[in-house]
């Protein structure tokens, strides 16, 4: 039998299925940072920033940026809470869970909000206008309950005032719609 | 006439009560009126509950009204605030009320009365001073003078703070680095953050003496994410030193050199860790780390690294200034200097007291804090954040000490008090101490990733009543699981708000669904 050239079949993957908008936006975070000191955080950080959250898609993208496997890229996003796979809804509102609002009636205010949102914790609202997140502290542990709407810190969060500022974040994304 | 000065904070807490809304009104009156005034963004006094709180300076001292909302701005110009005028808002001279007056401020000591960013500002008020001496001394002479002062770390741990750079300083490598916890992730806990906002040269020259006194010439201040307000203002404040040469290469043409970054985590309670920290700064997941070896010797990057908590670092200027006998004369015992104290939760009068170690929590709670916001009896304070003890009342003569509190089997941690009225369920919260614990495992180690769910399990049927005796034997013998075969402080200390919990409490678990509630 002849022998053949043996060759070891390398199949090149395909880096990602992003679309070229997420992909251009992902490459330039990346190229921008790559060469800071533990650049994978402040490189996720800006994909989120970017584009909302940071899709499974570019993953494998990153990771060959950064010289990583993709097992460790993908073990840093979903080890941090704040780093989300999913596209969020137009704005999203983190929710204090934490004891020094407990003691005001956070669980009480918990409750309130998936009920109006009818949405859980991680869950988007059916108009997909809002994001519901728990957060453990905010900061703001003197005048809680609290939230964060986007980067606005709201404080002494009744139901009622809850409603308002819901209403609130809906009627500016009517004006300036994104 | 020159212009009225009028402050209205641009503290995070201020924000959440609308300090802007309330600072464009002010703007939008003043400019209808004719009247010229001069409107600074300064940080908070600490008097949470009265913002937004607006000062107006006059000849005899900055007048204080507070809470002013929109809907006051038209009746405070119609009364004359503008000239320090009475009103019903009015608290008189602001650092006359007494809240402030009997504090003893020396980390916060320009926190609410300076413009954050105006470096101008930091150093008519002292600021750089303890750099300038820095400058002069020999890199053992400063680590002696932190040594000296007696300052231990106010995050948590307090751990002596001369001790960790000795070790720096003496360790050999090429690059050496100095980093600042600022991933202040405990509920009731905000100082850092209102150092941050308020006054952040103030840690921009600790960090730097910090790296003069050790060799390190490069620092990361390591933000937590959900402070955005803190991200912006240390990011303001670090381009204008480096623009007016308090940071770069050739710092105050000392021919020193130190650079400094501020990296944001995500929102993983664990990153406070110090090991887990740095792991995520190396950006990794936040695992923490076996000791030793110590940061100190083998930190970021496997380099010799300070890590200190900002109140800590803030507090390194001061030292410096005034010397280490200045501040080693306030306070007690081993616990020396001040402590920025946190009132949270369910307080009247919630906000940040400084004081030298030594104070009661009772004198806190009552003659600060005013009593619980709801007016119901206080009945349990939780101090040092989701790991520490929840005490009862017959504990609140324990003065805030770091070895009062270990007494007492409790931690004075970052020196947050969340306070809770009678209407608290105490079993609740123990179950929440467990969940937490389970939501923010780092997953390293077995006792903490496994058994802080089997710990929410078997309090919900120690609840539930289901064998409560065996329950609890079960509980006890976890927690005791979880403090001696933990890794870190997170599986360690769960067991104390678990534990203080039902020591002091246990009324509150032995609720069967049938039973009425006795209240």
């Amino acid at each position: 039998m002849k022998s053949e050239k043996r060759v070891i079949p390398i199949k090149l993957e395909r880096l990602s299925s992003l679309a070229p908008a997420q992909r251009t936006t992902v490459l330039e975070v990346c190229v921008r940072m790559k060469a800071m000191p533990g650049a994978l955080l402040p490189i996720l950080h800006g994909v989120q920033d970017a584009l909302g959250f940071v899709p499974k898609d570019a993953v494998p993208l990153i990771a060959q940026e950064l010289n990583l496997s993709r097992a460790e890229v993908h073990g840093v996003v979903t080890f941090y809470h704040w780093f989300r796979e999913d596209k969020p809804g137009r704005q999203v509102v983190h929710l204090c869970r934490a004891e020094a609002c407990q003691a005001v009636g956070a669980t009480e205010l918990e409750a309130h909000a998936k009920r109006t949102l009818g949405v859980d914790f991680h869950g988007t609202t059916a108009d997909g206008a809002l994001t519901l997140e728990p957060v453990y502290c905010l900061g703001n542990c003197a005048l809680g309950p609290s939230l964060m709407i986007g980067e606005q810190l709201r404080g002494r969060v009744t139901p009622r005032r809850f409603d308002e500022l819901m209403q609130q974040a809906r009627a500016s994304q009517a004006r300036s719609p994104a | 006439m020159s212009a009225i000065k009028l402050y209205v904070p641009c503290d995070a807490s201020a924000l959440a009560v609308g300090a802007d809304e309330t600072a464009q009104a002010i703007a939008a009156q003043a400019q209808a009126r004719g009247i010229d005034i001069q409107l600074v963004r300064n940080g908070s006094r600490g008097m949470l509950w009265l913002e937004p709180l607006v000062e107006v300076e006059t000849a005899q001292g900055r007048v204080a009204y507070g809470p002013v909302q929109v809907e006051d701005v038209a009746g405070l110009f119609d009364a004359g605030f503008t000239r320090g005028a009475e009103h019903r808002l009015g608290h008189g001279l602001t650092a006359a009320m007494p809240y402030l007056k009997n504090q003893q401020r020396l980390t916060f000591a320009r926190v609410g009365i300076t413009d954050p960013l105006s470096l101008d500002d930091y150093l008519a008020h002292g600021g750089y001073q303890g750099l300038a001496n820095a400058l002069l001394m020999e890199q053992a002479a400063i680590v002696q003078c932190v040594t000296d002062s007696g300052l231990r770390g106010r995050g948590g741990a307090a751990f002596p703070a001369g001790i960790k750079w000795r070790t720096v300083l003496g360790a050999q490598a090429e690059q050496k680095y100095i980093v600042c916890n600022a991933d202040e992730g405990d509920s009731g806990t905000f100082s850092d953050r209102m150092v941050m906002e308020g006054d952040p040269f103030v840690l921009i020259e600790g960090m730097t003496i910090a790296g003069l006194a050790t060799g390190a010439t490069r620092g990361y201040i390591y933000l937590r994410c959900e402070y955005p307000h803190a991200h912006r203002a240390l990011n303001a404040a670090i381009a204008t030193a480096y623009a007016n040469n308090y940071l770069g290469e050739n710092l105050r043409d000392s021919g020193r050199r130190f650079d400094l970054e501020v990296r944001l985590g995500a929102g993983a309670y664990i990153c406070g860790e110090e090991t887990s920290l740095l792991e995520s700064l190396e950006g990794k997941r936040g695992q923490v780390r076996f000791k030793p070896p110590l940061p100190a010797l083998q930190g970021l990057f496997g380099k010799p690294t300070v890590i200190n908590n900002v109140i800590t670092l803030a507090s390194v200027p001061i030292i410096l200034a005034r010397g280490a006998e200045h501040y080693k004369n306030f306070g007690m015992g081993r616990s020396r200097g001040t402590l920025p104290i946190q009132l949270a939760g369910n307080i009247k009068l919630g906000g940040l007291v400084e004081l030298a170690f030594g104070a009661t929590l009772r004198e806190l709670l009552y003659d600060y804090g005013g009593g619980s916001l709801s007016g119901r009896p206080i009945r349990a304070v939780q101090v040092g954040g989701p790991l520490g003890a929840y005490l009862p009342e017959s504990q609140f003569d324990t003065k805030l000490d770091y070895e009062a509190f270990v007494e007492i089997k409790g931690m004075l941690g970052h020196g947050g008090i969340v306070v809770f009225d009678d209407s608290v369920d105490m079993a609740a919260q123990a179950r929440y101490a467990m969940e937490f614990c389970a939501i923010e495992s780092c997953g390293k180690c077995t006792p903490c990733r496994i058994g802080s769910t089997r710990g929410v399990e078997v309090i919900d049927r120690l609840i539930a009543g289901e064998q409560p005796v065996k329950q609890e034997a079960v509980l006890r013998d976890l927690c005791e699981t979880l403090t001696y075969g933990s890794l870190c402080a997170l599986g360690g200390l769960t067991p104390y708000p678990v534990l203080s919990a039902l020591n002091h409490f246990p009324q509150d678990f032995t609720k069967s669904p049938h039973a009425v509630a006795a209240a």
